[in-house]
């Protein structure tokens, strides 16, 4: 038994001399160095309470995927199922590693349908029921897609990476990982992580394009009270707009179908115990397997590119043009109704529900302490995600 | 049919990519605005329904209160074995009752059988 060739197997086996060894000759500072990107995303997750619940997912997906040695994602195992190299989901799972199953769920949208379906069960589309006319706040909002897809595109992208990359200023995480996992798998990281990462700092990116596009005046309306919606319309409106969408866009019947799904089992009645499941164990389930698998396609010799620092620039820009098309549209409806809606409703039209439109709250209040505009804004909130799933099956059914 | 003159996964020219994105921000509002015209039409079915299940009711409550308003006076509930209103003038009751009594003793009828009008004490 020779015990220093044994030794010498397991320092040669192990990550810490494939991190030495292959520094520079394999870039494993590349590895080195998204480890330590991990550790920050996990700090702005667990510290900072930023999107923690996917955040914390994905810093650690990523944290694993750059482990040497470890192999729980082979990136060139789906570069060549992209290349369609005849590799096939069995053989994914017959050779790849734990992260590569988790992917499979991303890569054939599983998760973010199931995800939409959460999302359904959890939104009362009652106040967008009561204000119909909220709905084209949601497509006003939508503006920071397109502006940014063509940004993208004067930036060098392809068709099929900035149409993922405008769908970012959608606000809507699902939305976003559903069409890039499509469209352009190899950004995936970058934007998932740039759309949550954004998602979280809407309470700080919206407010500065909210005064500076609206008067201290127009931020005091005082809205009305709107209709009371009853039973029977809140569960015929997912079964309508399921139908009407999915026939308009067929693309768009995955997410719209999931979404309205979830909304239906929330409003029969009937069905309280799947909406409990929904909303509760298979949402978080579902969560720990999107964000863990979108985690790990941030390898380092994919991430680390000037494209991510793109990407990242562009998701900002996307975000705040998103926001400014929704003040636009608020105004617009302003001056319309002779001042009867706040503009700063517009501004929640960006998906990412709830945040949007409590941020629109709190700008309300912060002008007239007594106005709550809460449920006003919740309408353009919720016509949002119908929107920015409205662009996606735009985009899928160009690109895809 | 090539809707693209880039192919998949090329760069779009500038122009086309704005046109795209024009018109990608044009569905989104044609999609939204004919959702919004379904939505709207929905909802005054239902405005119009719940007005006319309001109005309904209404009258149905309505009817109910003008018919407990038209309909007589309910007799007053009387005691078991009460044979009808009577009216004493100057008698005491426990006379009226003897008196009552006697009158049925000598007719041979139980008491409330017969019916008393009024008892007054002739001076």
């Amino acid at each position: 038994m020779n015990i220093g060739q044994i030794l010498l197997n397991l320092w040669e086996s192990s990550g810490f001399a494939a991190l030495i060894t292959g520094f520079v000759s394999q870039n494993s500072w590349q590895n080195l160095l998204m480890i330590i990107i991990a550790c920050g995303l996990l700090y702005l997750a667990i510290v900072k309470k930023f999107e923690p619940l996917l955040l914390t997912g994905i810093a650690f997906g990523c944290l694993l995927t750059n482990l040497p040695g470890a192999g729980l994602y082979n990136q060139p195992l789906w570069d060549a199922y992209v290349a369609g190299e005849h590799i096939t989901f069995t053989e994914i799972i017959h050779d790849g590693g734990l992260l590569d199953i988790f992917y499979i769920g991303v890569k054939s949208s599983l998760y973010p349908c199931l995800i939409f379906m959460g999302v359904g069960a959890m939104t009362d589309f009652g106040p967008l029921l009561s204000n119909p006319k909220s709905l084209l706040l949601g497509a006003a909002a939508q503006m920071g897609v397109f502006v940014a897809f063509f940004g993208a595109s004067l930036m060098g992208f392809t068709g099929n990476e900035a149409a993922s990359i405008g769908i970012i200023g959608g606000a809507d995480g699902p939305t976003a990982i559903f069409l890039t996992s499509q469209l352009a798998p190899h950004l995936l990281g970058a934007i998932a992580v740039a759309a949550y990462s954004y998602m979280a700092l809407i309470p700080l990116i919206q407010p500065p394009i909210m005064r500076l596009m609206t008067t201290p005046e127009q931020r005091k309306i005082k809205m009305v009270q709107t209709r009371t919606v009853s039973k029977t319309e809140k569960i015929i409106f997912p079964i309508v707009v399921t139908i009407f969408v999915a026939l308009l866009l067929p693309d768009t019947a995955p997410l719209i179908g999931c979404l309205m799904l979830g909304n239906l089992f929330k409003e029969t009645g009937v069905t309280d115990r799947l909406s409990d499941t929904v909303q509760n164990a298979l949402m978080n389930i579902v969560t720990i397997l999107l964000s863990t698998a979108v985690g790990a396609t941030m390898v380092g010799s994919r991430f680390l590119t000037w494209e991510t620092l793109k990407i990242v620039f562009l998701g900002v820009f996307a975000f705040a043009l998103s926001t400014a098309g929704g003040l636009l549209g608020g105004l617009v409806m302003c001056k319309v109704t002779k001042g009867k809606v706040n503009p700063l409703i517009g501004s929640a039209g960006v998906s990412a529900v709830p945040m949007a439109a409590r941020v629109a709250n709190v700008e309300g209040q912060k002008a007239n302490p007594s106005n709550f505009l809460l449920m006003h804004a919740m309408g353009p909130n919720v016509a949002g995600v119908i929107g920015s799933a409205i662009a996606a099956g735009f985009l899928l059914s160009v690109f895809g | 049919m090539t809707i693209l003159t880039a192919g998949l996964g090329e760069h779009l020219p500038v122009g086309e990519a704005a046109v795209l994105a024009l018109l990608g921000y044009a569905v989104v509002f044609f999609g939204i605005v004919l959702l919004m015209a379904v939505v709207m039409t929905m909802g005054r079915v239902f405005i119009a329904r719940d007005k006319k299940a309001a109005a309904i009711k209404e009258a149905a409550h309505a009817a109910a209160q003008a018919a407990a308003a038209a309909a007589p006076a309910a007799p007053k509930p009387v005691a078991p074995g009460t044979a009808g209103e009577l009216k004493l003038h100057d008698v005491e009751p426990r006379t009226a009752a003897m008196l009552m009594a006697i009158v049925a003793d000598k007719m041979g009828k139980p008491l409330n059988e017969l019916r008393f009008i009024s008892i007054k004490e002739v001076k």
